[in-house]
């Protein structure tokens, strides 16, 4: 059967129709089945809304019995790492969804090493998948890394603060960054387009590697087309979170009610959520692809081409090492010592009866 | 002057029996309200002085919310322009301008602080603050112990430090809370919930409330200190003041119509938030308290507490007067407090420590 040239199999009692059309449906039954499961990574400081526009995406209490920490526990704490998985379905498709937030960052008077914590979170999801991957029973691996990390950018800053920048160069080569502005609310229309323009020119000015989104294919229809200019247009988001209903307008709707007037948080024209929630659902499968075809196959290389070696400290440094190197060149040269003593030993012992040298091999 | 008056019964003896000067009754009119008018006049003629610090971390409003108070563009709030970096160490702007209302001149200072608590590490971010607040007191007191003396000595000394916390929502950041416990025993401090129109009513209750216990867990005695309550009035005046700081505030300097009137502002797609509308926000008593009412007592508190416990720190650093009576006790310090030394010797329970060293 010759497939030399592409045709459109419209009808399938056409001749010539082999049927593997079908295949899109088979992987979509399967996915179905299978269920998805994504890793969601929230940074951002405390107080900027991280947990209210979680619970908001996702429409679920992430945080039920949330107690937040006083001043005093503040001085004392470091970043953490805390991950909550959440299962849910809907119309028969289940996704996994597992929220890793990090309670802590940016709190301390010296944020030097807040991220230290983070980093090597998300290199420890990686080994785990590399160590799975490696192994003998490979049928249910569990996909733990880190898809996407919604890096929370303060409103009330006049664009990224140092720690921002310095966070997001140490992460953009192992995980998918989507700056996000966080109470939106708090900005005029015209401030929040300055901000945005902003950041923007500060992350090409650092040559920060934010997630792109993919763009449309040539074959897709114009809605989706526009669409996705429309995403690309807007990044960062800025959004508002909220569960409560307030009623406005006649009707029930989620959003902050203020003395000066309510803030809608799914309406297209107070604050992006709806962006983002769509960037997030159509993306979900490209982010997941990106992490493994570019982050993960970094990170495997690079730990690949380190050797078994682990690397226990990064500043295990080259005096070290030259200085182990000439400790055994010293033992192998009073080894070869000891045995030409030993052969001159012998040779004199050959003679008469000399004093048997104790020899220690 | 009035007419003599004739009251009914002749005045008892005047003769002081007691230590407390018994107040005589008067059988006309002196006259002695004219001195409350010659005071005016010369206090108009003379104009006030008024320095004022504003500290946050930046795009937390504070030029807007100095150019609010005082409804001229004092500061000028552009953005700092793409490339040029967040300064390195904490720089202070100072700028003066003159402003007249109703025939009062008022030469106001504002003092700006760019760069604080903008960096990966913040640690020791309140130095080059507290040594710019000293130095302050420093000139001045060359000044006062000169032989011959200024009539009018310039009065530089920062009256009052308005700390903007930012909305999170949750509570004081531990960079609030060092620097605040730092800094309200050299200076007023009058902290302020800055960008408030972030939170809804409960949530604003909610902070503030958490902040005021957190400012009491942490011993941070913020104006108007209660020590200084000088009678009932007084007292209930600020209490009623403390009850409600840190003000929920927001600033803006543009004007919008609202209802026929115009009115300073922000416009939003969902509404328009006044910023002298008490039901959006407290900006009108952050400008009562400072302005209105209790100018002139920031500046009491700031020449009689604060400048004499830095006098009298600096003179007996140089042992020109012997230790007594003149400490004044701002704030209980609570054990295994760190502060700049300098703060340090204004307690009393501080006169232990000092025995050793000297």
């Amino acid at each position: 059967m010759s497939k030399q040239q592409p045709t459109q199999f419209i009808n399938p009692e056409t001749p010539g129709y082999v049927g593997f059309a079908n295949l899109p449906n088979q992987v979509h039954r399967k996915s179905v089945k299978k269920g998805f499961e994504f890793t969601l990574m929230v940074v951002g400081e405390s107080g900027l809304g991280k947990s209210t526009l979680i619970n908001s995406l996702f429409l679920t209490d992430l945080y039920p019995e949330r107690i937040i920490p006083g001043a005093a526990e503040k001085i004392e704490r470091t970043v953490q790492i805390e991950a909550s998985t959440v299962e849910i379905e809907e119309r028969g498709v289940k996704l996994r969804l597992t929220v890793v937030d990090t309670p802590g960052y940016g709190d301390a008077i010296n944020c030097r090493d807040c991220f230290k914590t983070i980093i090597s979170y998300i290199d420890e999801q990686f080994e785990r998948y590399l160590h799975d991957e490696s192994g003998l029973n490979r049928r249910h691996i569990v996909d733990n890394r880190v898809h996407c990390c919604f890096y929370f950018i303060s409103p009330f800053g006049h664009g990224l603060k140092p720690l921002d920048v310095a966070f997001m160069k140490a992460i953009h080569n192992k995980v998918n960054i989507v700056p996000v502005i966080a109470k939106a609310d708090t900005l005029t229309l015209k401030e929040r387009e300055r901000l945005k323009r902003r950041i923007l020119d500060e992350i090409e000015e650092h040559n920060i590697k934010i997630y792109h989104l993919p763009d449309a294919e040539s074959d897709e229809d114009e809605d989706f087309k526009e669409q996705t200019r429309l995403l690309k247009a807007s990044i960062p988001f800025s959004v508002v979170g909220s569960n409560q209903l307030i009623e406005a307008k006649g009707k029930k709707v989620r959003g902050r009610l203020y003395p000066w007037g309510v803030v809608e948080v799914e309406n297209p024209e107070h604050n992006d959520f709806l962006k983002l929630r769509t960037m997030l659902i159509t993306h979900m499968q490209d982010l997941q692809e990106v992490t493994q075809d570019l982050h993960y196959e970094n990170f495997r290389s690079e730990r690949l081409k380190r050797g078994g070696r682990k690397v226990e400290s990064e500043d295990m440094n080259k005096d070290q090492i030259l200085l182990e190197k000439e400790a055994e060149l010293r033992r192998m040269q009073e080894m070869i010592a000891r045995m030409q003593a030993q052969m001159q030993a012998q040779m004199q012992g050959g003679d008469g009866d000399g004093g048997a040298l104790g020899h220690h091999v | 002057m009035d007419p003599m008056r004739r009251s009914p019964s002749p005045c008892p003896s005047s003769r002081p029996s007691s230590p407390r000067t018994p107040p005589c009754e008067m059988f006309g009119q002196v006259g002695i309200e004219a001195v409350l008018d010659q005071l005016k006049i010369k206090a108009m003629k003379m104009g006030f002085e008024f320095n004022i610090m504003v500290v946050g971390q930046s795009g937390l409003g504070k030029s807007t919310m100095v150019n609010t108070l005082f409804r001229s563009k004092v500061w000028k709030t552009s953005l700092p322009s793409l490339g040029t970096p967040i300064p390195q160490t904490l720089q202070l702007h100072s700028l003066t301008h003159i402003i007249e209302e109703k025939g009062v001149k008022l030469k106001l200072t504002v003092t700006d602080t760019p760069g604080f608590g903008d960096q990966i590490n913040n640690d020791k971010c309140w130095d080059p603050i507290l040594a710019y607040i000293n130095e302050q007191y420093e000139q001045y007191l060359q000044e006062e112990i000169l032989i011959t003396r200024q009539r009018h000595i310039p009065d530089t000394r920062v009256h009052c430090c308005v700390y903007f916390v930012p909305p999170t929502g949750h509570c004081l950041r531990p960079l609030d809370i060092e620097f605040l416990q730092r800094l309200c025993r050299t200076v007023n401090v009058v902290p302020v919930i800055a960008r408030a129109d972030s939170l809804t009513i409960e949530e604003r209750e909610a902070f503030r409330h958490r902040i005021q216990q957190n400012m009491r867990a942490h011993c941070i005695d913020v104006y108007p200190q209660k020590c200084f309550d000088e009678d009932v009035n007084d007292k209930i005046l600020n209490s009623k003041i403390r009850d409600r700081i840190p003000f929920a505030v927001v600033g803006a300097d543009r004007e919008h119509l609202v209802n026929g009137r115009c009115v300073l502002g922000r416009k939003t797609k969902w509404g328009i938030i006044e910023v002298e509308n008490m039901a959006h926000c407290e900006f009108p008593l952050l400008r009562d308290l400072l302005i209105r009412s209790h100018l002139q007592d920031l500046k009491d508190i700031t020449h009689n507490v604060h400048y004499e416990n830095y006098r009298v720190m600096r003179l007996n650093e140089s042992h020109v007067l012997p230790r007594g009576p003149g400490w004044v006790n701002l704030a209980p310090a609570s054990p295994g407090q760190l502060t700049t030394p300098g703060s340090m010797k204004t307690c009393r329970q501080a006169q232990d420590d000092s025995d050793d060293e000297f």
